[in-house]
């Protein structure tokens, strides 16, 4: 038994926060919040150039061929460095491919997504998370109407999986007539979310039945996750490292029993989400009947030790903690929209409860 | 990360499995008919004990952690009473293995792990109870012997027990922590006195103890006078693994499960109303964080790294999570749920409301949560520590 990553997994983590720190440091994070002409190119180029595009994208294809455990620890440095790039897509694009695509579509888009040419994203936030304001996309005789909202990346994509009413899923080029893109201005600016309208799409159809869009929640939920672990680490090391130095009283405020005690309180909540995460993401590829219970539970609990952690961190700042100036804002941001992508905590565990038979 | 079994793991857990099964008549009703034979069966067998060296009562297995935690999953899934645990068993066991000497090992450890002996630990002093180092129990030379006078509180099982591992001041011009020793004491020796405490449980699980002029020799004294400080540290890191062990947080949350599942409140299922199901699920969700956190700490053992954090916070969580998980069942039972005594309604023997309380005591016990989170954050994250250390 092990229950631990591998030093080759953990190199790969800590190579790609230090290509993260170079690419996208806080200052270039602050420049693609706040000018939507930013489109991050360089930032994906990086990304590209680290291998990331291809992560889980087979070798065959151009792609690292590695499984979801390694994918959500890139999550987790994605997160840590609160990184604008729309990394979910980036897996649930291939693993939709292998999972649900013909040959022919494999052929021709797992190259593409891999060699990163092509950036995929995965609309399926209304079978998940409910549908919101009358949302949801219908499919008839291989086109889509309607609309499909919260779709991280999806400005930018050049293909889209979007999932159906029905749960069905299929693949939409990027430049299909009739489909409009519209940004979903939100509260987080290191992600651009889109409103997706189809007005009679071509589509093909993915095969994989149901398990699919399962399969895809669950790689969502596992990414999401592992994104607000990363961020909410960073949270509470930014907050005991500015307990260790504030003086007032004559005294580093660390010494403090109250905060001591809040900066304890993030840590014992947050450590046990991390082997949750990692055994969610590890089930995936590795024991597929705990799967979705254990990425449903990984998203929820993450969501609420992220909720703490995050306005915890805030407070232990005092006033400096909510200026823009700090941009302590950046991680609260990213892990308050992380709580509601593909579902809040509530409807999450609700599934939870499905899953195993405890709800109808 | 690869929890896949191997072949020589899987044979250990069918021979579990078979010794389960064949003595099956021996724990029919999920505890033991006979509890001192059980336990020697089970020695016997390497199911208890089970890397004690045999010279001085154990198994004498080396120490494979796998195979201990096959053994645990084993025995809980066929509901079969694990071996007797408690102080003497689980802390005081080991700490001689540690610190003691080889008359202290051949004398106490046998006995103690056939359940011929029970011990009690005696830290807690009225005036000594989170700041431990303050004890103010004396014990003054006399020939081959100490003369101890002064009491304990909180003692848990002293008027069950044989014997009791004490801390008692023997150096009084040494400082705090350094003039301290850790004795091993009969229980008959004239000069103590146990006056049990009853507990909102109504039970008595622990006394005060009082001493006047006892008599204890000085070879009793284990890891060296004035060491008591580091031997009873040795003892209290043994005490919190225990008091947070994830195995039995699950166990109780597959009762609660059960539980929802059977009890009706106007025919419905209790885990049919969503606002009991939504509570029960953040339950799980915790529940199964510390079970995997638990897998990392038996990884970190294999593989010698040090566990950080992941340690740390198993006391302060696995015993909030106990009592989370009675505060469910009790709410989930309602006003079945206040019912606690023999009647047609009781369920459960009334060991939720019990659990509830009980584990309240345990938050408190072994370093109470407040002391914990000061461990954390000192130890654990490099905070400062607090003017005057307090903290074990
Ligand atoms: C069920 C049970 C069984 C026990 N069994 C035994 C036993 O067998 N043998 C034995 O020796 N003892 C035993 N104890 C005693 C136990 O170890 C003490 O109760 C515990 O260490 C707390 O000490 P105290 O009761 O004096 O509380 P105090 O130390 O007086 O604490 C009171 C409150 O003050 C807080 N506090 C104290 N110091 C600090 C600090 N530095 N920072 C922040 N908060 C602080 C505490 O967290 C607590 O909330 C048992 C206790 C219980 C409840």
């Amino acid at each position: 038994m092990d229950f631990s990553i591998t030093s080759d997994q953990r190199m790969m983590q800590e190579s790609l926060t230090r290509t993260l720190a170079e690419a996208s440091p806080l200052d270039r994070v602050r420049k693609f919040a706040g000018d939507l002409t930013d489109k991050g190119g360089d930032i994906w180029k990086a990304m590209t150039d680290f291998g990331l595009a291809g992560i889980v994208a087979p070798e065959e294809y151009g792609g690292l061929g590695l499984t979801l455990l390694d994918a959500a620890l890139a999550s987790e440095a994605l997160g840590r460095a609160v990184a604008p790039v729309p990394f979910m897509g980036v897996v649930l694009g291939p693993i939709a491919l292998m999972r649900g695509g013909s040959p022919g579509q494999q052929a021709e888009w797992l190259p593409k997504l891999a060699s990163g040419a092509v950036m995929a994203v995965a609309a399926i936030s209304e079978p998940i998370a409910g549908a919101r304001d009358g949302a949801g996309v219908a499919a008839a005789g291989g086109k889509l109407s309607g609309k499909a909202l919260f779709v991280p990346g999806g400005m930018a994509a050049g293909l889209l999986i979007v999932a159906d009413r029905s749960g069905g899923l299929h693949l939409v080029r990027g430049d299909a007539a009739g489909l409009t893109r519209i940004l979903m201005p939100g509260i987080d600016e290191t992600r651009r979310l889109a409103e997706l309208t189809f007005d009679g799409v071509a589509a093909e159809p993915l095969g994989g039945g149901p398990e699919l869009l399962s399969a895809l929640r669950d790689a969502g939920w596992v990414l999401v996750a592992a994104d607000t672990l990363g961020a909410a680490e960073v949270m509470l090391e930014k907050a005991v490292d500015y307990a260790k130095e504030r003086r007032q009283f004559d005294r580093v405020i660390g010494s403090f029993q109250a905060v001591k005690h809040m900066c304890a309180e993030m840590a014992a909540e947050l450590e046990p989400c991390r082997s949750l995460v990692w055994y969610a993401a590890y089930a995936f590829d590795a024991a597929p009947a705990e799967a979705s219970l254990m990425a449903a539970h990984a998203k929820a609990l993450t969501s609420e030790v992220g909720r703490f952690v995050a306005r915890t961190s805030t407070e232990v700042h005092g006033g400096i903690g909510i200026t823009d100036l700090l941009g302590l804002h950046f991680w609260f941001k990213r892990i308050g929209v992380n709580r509601q992508l593909l579902g809040g905590p509530e409807r999450v565990r609700e599934i939870a409860a499905r899953i195993q038979g405890l709800a109808a | 990360m690869d929890l896949n079994e191997t072949p020589e793991m899987a044979a250990f857990r069918g021979e579990v499995k078979a010794f389960l099964e064949t003595h099956r008549d021996a724990y029919a009703q999920g505890a033991a008919n006979d509890p001192l034979a059980w336990q020697r069966l089970l020695i016997e067998h390497g199911y208890a004990a089970r890397t004690i060296p045999k010279e001085y009562g154990g198994y004498g297995a080396e120490p494979d952690i796998l195979k201990g935690r096959i053994i645990a999953e084993e025995f809980i899934a066929a509901g079969a009473p694990r071996g007797l645990a408690g102080q003497g068993i689980s802390m005081l066991v080991p700490t001689l293995l540690e610190v003691g000497s080889e008359e202290q090992k051949r004398r106490w450890i046998g006995p103690t792990l056939r359940g011929e002996i029970i011990w009690c630990q005696g830290y807690s002093e009225p005036g000594a109870g989170s700041d431990l180092a303050n004890l103010q129990t004396r014990a003054v030379e006399d020939g081959d012997d100490f003369l101890i006078s002064g009491s304990k509180i909180w003692t848990s099982t002293a008027a069950q027990a044989q014997m009791m591992f004490c801390l008692v001041r023997t150096e009084p011009k040494a400082a705090k922590h350094e003039g301290i020793s850790y004795v091993l004491i009969p229980m008959s020796t004239p000069g103590i006195e146990v006056r049990p405490l009853k507990t909102m449980t109504g039970a008595s699980e622990f006394n005060e103890v009082f001493f006047t002029d006892v008599r204890a020799p000085k070879d009793q004294v284990v890891g060296g006078r004035g060491r008591g400080w580091f031997v009873a540290n040795t003892t209290l890191k043994h005490e919190r693994g225990m008091l947070g062990d994830p195995n039995a947080t699950e166990a109780r949350l597959n009762a609660l499960i059960e539980l929802m599942k059977t009890e009706t409140v106007d025919g419905q299922r209790v885990i049919d109303n969503p606002v009991f199901r939504d509570r029960l699920m953040q339950l799980q969700g915790r529940v199964l964080s510390m079970k995997f956190n638990g897998l990392r700490l038996i990884t970190s053992q294999l593989t010698q790294e040090p566990a950080g954090l992941a340690g740390l916070i198993v006391k302060l969580q696995g015993c909030e999570l106990n009592h989370q998980l009675a505060a469910l069942a009790i709410d989930a039972l309602g006003e079945l749920g206040i019912l606690y005594h023999d009647g047609p309604h009781l369920r459960a023997r009334g060991s939720w409301q019990r659990n509830y309380m009980f584990d309240l005591g345990l938050i408190i016990g072994g370093g109470t949560a407040q002391i914990q989170k000061n461990i954390i954050a000192e130890r654990g994250l490099g905070l400062p520590r607090e003017p005057k250390p307090a903290v074990l």
